[in-house]
């Protein structure tokens, strides 16, 4: 077979996305780029009180308008994308990979490992989110490595249930059988033959949970156990300002718009990936 | 000549693919019912059938739509009707019974309010006049304790049984037309007697015509008073029942009575000593205690199998069949017996035997969709094998992938394709070249036809006899279809609730001496028109096996 020169482009590898996914992309990919460079971007330092007046409206000097301590809203926001998206792709990666691996696992090789580990992680489920949260800030103290980890711990089992539920149903299929029959290694069968084809799901609980880790991290902040002050993630910009609301302050309005725009882009990423990636088996 | 009671003109269904692509599924059909009539559509899987049945409720299924020509149905005009007058027709002058019965009942709802629920729609008579009604139709339909099977939940009457409940639930509304799509292929063929003895009985009594769809030709004969073939969307051939059977006019039908002729099979070559040996095998499902598993499912199974030799195992469903091949290739473990494959004893467990022992003995299972993986390349899915048993990569590996998918008849450039986008039978012949990739001596063959059509089905046996010429290979072959196992096996192995009743060679099948083998094999439908009628079975032994 003959190489033809053509440049290995998504669409001509079969992952074309429609126009609603690229726009999805497209803010994404905005925000990673900000949560980056965001403090080079900053007019104003984000811990720093640069107007006398609070709950400032939008001019030419604070784009965004100012906080409820005259801070500028504009320079707190892209400083706050590098916490919200960082914190929370962070958890969420790490949540659903061991979640997804531990399932699979769980999924085939069943019986008492399989009961061990799920009513365990069951049990774990049981505990209400903010409150582990709150203990676990609590006994080891509030940092970003702290945060990712409780969070993802968080989200994990649900993640795990998920995986399961999948790989179990995969794994009845023939061509595990097969496989098994051929006399293929354990980990062959997890990562070759049963995760490709629970990779659309898995992506779109990936998605889902994105979302709610970017709320429970917000919720932790307004517990003054998430990013400590004088930096703010979205969520806890939110509730700072929350007062602002009813003196028609933007400073309650663009970290909404800012939290809204990701969650809503991440979703419209994952529910419009390729159908190749999304739906396999049809 | 009375008038038509149906009147299908110019028919044509057209459908939107998932890539916005328009196909038409029907091309211009066109044909009658007579009152009282039973037209069977007989025709290989995306032939049409099941479409043109569903339209003439004026129903589609979602995505197609009827986009030309007209359908009648007594004095109404289903192509013209509002949806809503549609639905007042269904039930009261069409009515459907669908293939799986299984999943047409609510598991949650009692027998008799499902059946009695068309009359309650339609408001055509009083509740307990429409109990006595089915109470009626049960008996006509020969259901045990009619008086009382409506009180039952689904779950708890055999799959026979709630196929003939499904009739009932259909005949309530006293339709004109009845359609049955394929009411008899998911059952045994000691049941399917039954069902079609009992739908034949109440058609004959009543005016109602039917549409008889199925694939196969064999049990349409028994019922059909005339016969559509079709293929592609398009009317091949139309006659009486008798005509199709002995004088068929079209090739394409010749080509579907061909495929019944049984081919008598000539043993490749000489035996060359026992390739696999079973003895006093057990094994099960379950928990296991004490060594034995909760529900054991194989009895004590012994059978000798010589080399470049074939091996059939009939049997009804669960007998045992599919779990004995599973046993030998040690996917489940025997907790009991042996297992010798040319001279050397296997580990129950797979896991414990060495990789060269895995590869000598493949296992093809039944359905292709399941047993490819779908995000696996047609060339991934062959290499992996030739990787796996034999460390082959890079060039070498992709020629030898090509090779395999020559000697099944596919393509090379079939090897970038996904199992997705290929057919039935394609994806059969990749499911048979990935276990020739391991090159084995034996293969075991989990009822690898029984998915197919019937022409597709005889391609594939073709396939195994030239491979075994070939390669010099043995087959264990599991079917539920006797002329299947007649064509392409030397001795066979009748099951019955997990143990072997008989050992018969092939070509004396009819000469069976256990009772039920005799029982099995003579429920077989036959290509004449007066078989059903003229069977005759020992009510007893029917008694004494089937589990009703």
């Amino acid at each position: 077979m003959s190489l033809p020169l053509r440049i290995p482009t998504p669409a001509r590898l079969g992952y074309s996305f429609n126009w609603t996914g690229r726009i999805g992309l497209a803010i994404i990919l905005f925000w990673a780029v900000i949560a980056f460079i965001g403090p080079w971007l900053a007019p104003y330092p984000p811990g720093e009180m640069v107007d006398w007046d609070y709950f400032g409206g939008m001019s030419g000097q604070y784009w965004m308008g100012t906080d409820y301590l005259g801070r500028d809203i504009l320079s707190r926001v892209l400083m706050g994308a590098r916490y919200t998206v960082g914190i929370a792709l962070a958890s969420v990666v790490l949540a659903c990979a061991g979640g997804v691996l531990l399932g699979m696992i769980a999924g085939v090789v069943g019986g008492w490992f399989d009961t061990l580990l799920s009513r365990l992680l069951d049990a774990f489920n049981g505990i209400p989110s903010l409150l582990f949260g709150l203990v676990v800030v609590a006994a080891v103290g509030s940092s970003i490595p702290v945060l990712i980890a409780t969070l993802a711990a968080i989200y994990l089992p649900g993640s795990y249930r998920f995986a399961r539920a999948l790989a179990v149903n995969v794994n009845t299929m023939d061509f595990v059988t097969v496989a098994r029959a051929r006399g293929e290694g354990f980990f062959y069968l997890i990562l070759r033959e049963i995760f490709p084809n629970i990779l659309g799901p898995v992506l779109a609980d990936l998605g889902l949970r994105f979302v709610f880790i970017v709320l429970v991290l917000s919720g932790l902040s307004f517990l003054g156990i998430g990013v400590q002050p004088p930096h703010a993630d979205w969520g806890a910009l939110v509730r700072e300002n929350i007062e602002g609301l009813s003196l028609g302050a933007p400073a309650v309005v663009f970290p909404s718009i800012a939290i809204a725009s990701l969650t809503i882009s991440v979703n419209l990423f994952i529910d419009n990936l390729p159908t190749r990636i999304r739906d396999r088996s049809e | 000549m009375t008038e038509a009671l149906v009147c299908v003109r110019d028919l044509r269904i057209g459908a939107v693919t998932d890539s916005g692509r328009r196909v038409q599924i029907i091309k211009g059909v066109s044909f009658d019912i007579a009152p009282g009539e039973i037209v069977a559509l007989i025709g290989e899987s995306g032939s049409g059938k099941t479409t043109i049945a569903l339209s003439l409720m004026g129903h589609t299924r979602s995505g197609c739509a009827i986009t030309g020509g007209t359908i009648r149905l007594g004095r109404h005009d289903v192509t013209g009707m509002r949806e809503g007058s549609r639905a007042a027709l269904r039930g009261t002058e069409v009515s459907y019974v669908p293939q799986s019965a299984a999943a047409a009942f609510n598991p949650s709802k009692r027998i008799m309010d499902q059946v009695v629920e068309i009359t309650e729609i339609h408001r055509l008579m009083p509740r307990a006049e429409a109990e006595a009604k089915a109470r009626d139709l049960f008996r006509a339909l020969a259901l045990p304790n009619p008086d009382t099977i409506g009180a039952r939940y689904p779950h708890q009457v055999s799959g026979g049984q709630l196929q003939r409940l499904s009739a009932a639930m259909a005949l309530i509304g006293d339709p004109s037309l009845v359609i049955f799509d394929e009411p008899t292929t998911a059952l045994d063929v000691t049941t399917q007697i039954e069902v079609l003895r009992a739908f034949r009985a109440v058609m004959d009594k009543s005016a109602m015509a039917g549409v008889y769809v199925s694939h196969d030709l064999a049990v349409v004969a028994q019922i059909a008073d005339r016969i559509i073939v079709l293929k592609g969307g398009e009317i091949q051939e139309e006659g009486t029942t008798e005509q199709i059977l002995n004088a068929p006019t079209h090739p394409y039908t010749r080509q579907l009575l061909d495929a019944f002729e049984p081919v008598p099979h000539v043993p490749a070559s000489s035996p060359g000593g026992t390739i696999l040996e079973v003895r006093g095998l057990c094994a099960g499902y379950g928990a296991v205690r004490d060594g034995e598993p909760a529900a054991k499912i194989l009895d004590d199974v012994s059978f000798k199998l010589e080399r470049g030799r074939n091996l059939g195992v009939i049997g009804e469903s669960g007998s045992g069949k599919s779990t004995l091949a599973r046993a030998i290739a040690g996917i489940l473990p025997a907790y009991r017996g042996k297992v010798r494959f040319d001279g050397q004893d296997l580990h129950p467990d797979l896991a414990h035997r060495s990789k060269d022992q895995l590869r000598r003995a493949q296992i093809v299972f039944q359905l292709a969709d399941t047993a490819l993986n779908p995000a696996q390349s047609v060339g991934a899915i062959l290499a992996r094998p030739l990787t796996f048993y034999r460390g082959m990569k890079g060039a070498a590996r992709e020629r030898r992938v090509i090779e395999l998918l020559d000697m099944v008849h596919l393509p090379a450039a079939l090897r970038h394709r996904l199992p997705s986008e290929l057919s039935g039978g394609q994806k059969q012949r990749v499911n048979l070249a990935r276990a020739l990739a391991a090159e084995p001596e034996l293969i075991l063959c989990d009822e690898i036809t029984s998915a197919l059509d019937t022409v597709v089905a005889a391609a594939i046996l073709d396939l195994l006899k030239e491979l075994q010429r070939e390669l010099h290979l043995s087959y264990m072959f599991i079917s539920h279809d006797l002329s299947t196992v007649e064509a392409i096996c030397d001795e066979v192995l009748v099951m019955l609730k997990g143990k072997v009743v008989e050992a018969l060679p092939a070509a004396g099948m009819r000469e069976a001496t256990h009772p039920y083998s005799r029982l099995l094999i003579s429920s077989i439908p036959q290509l004449d028109t007066g078989w059903l009628k003229g069977l005759e079975q020992d009510p007893e032994l029917m008694a004494q096996f089937i589990r009703r």
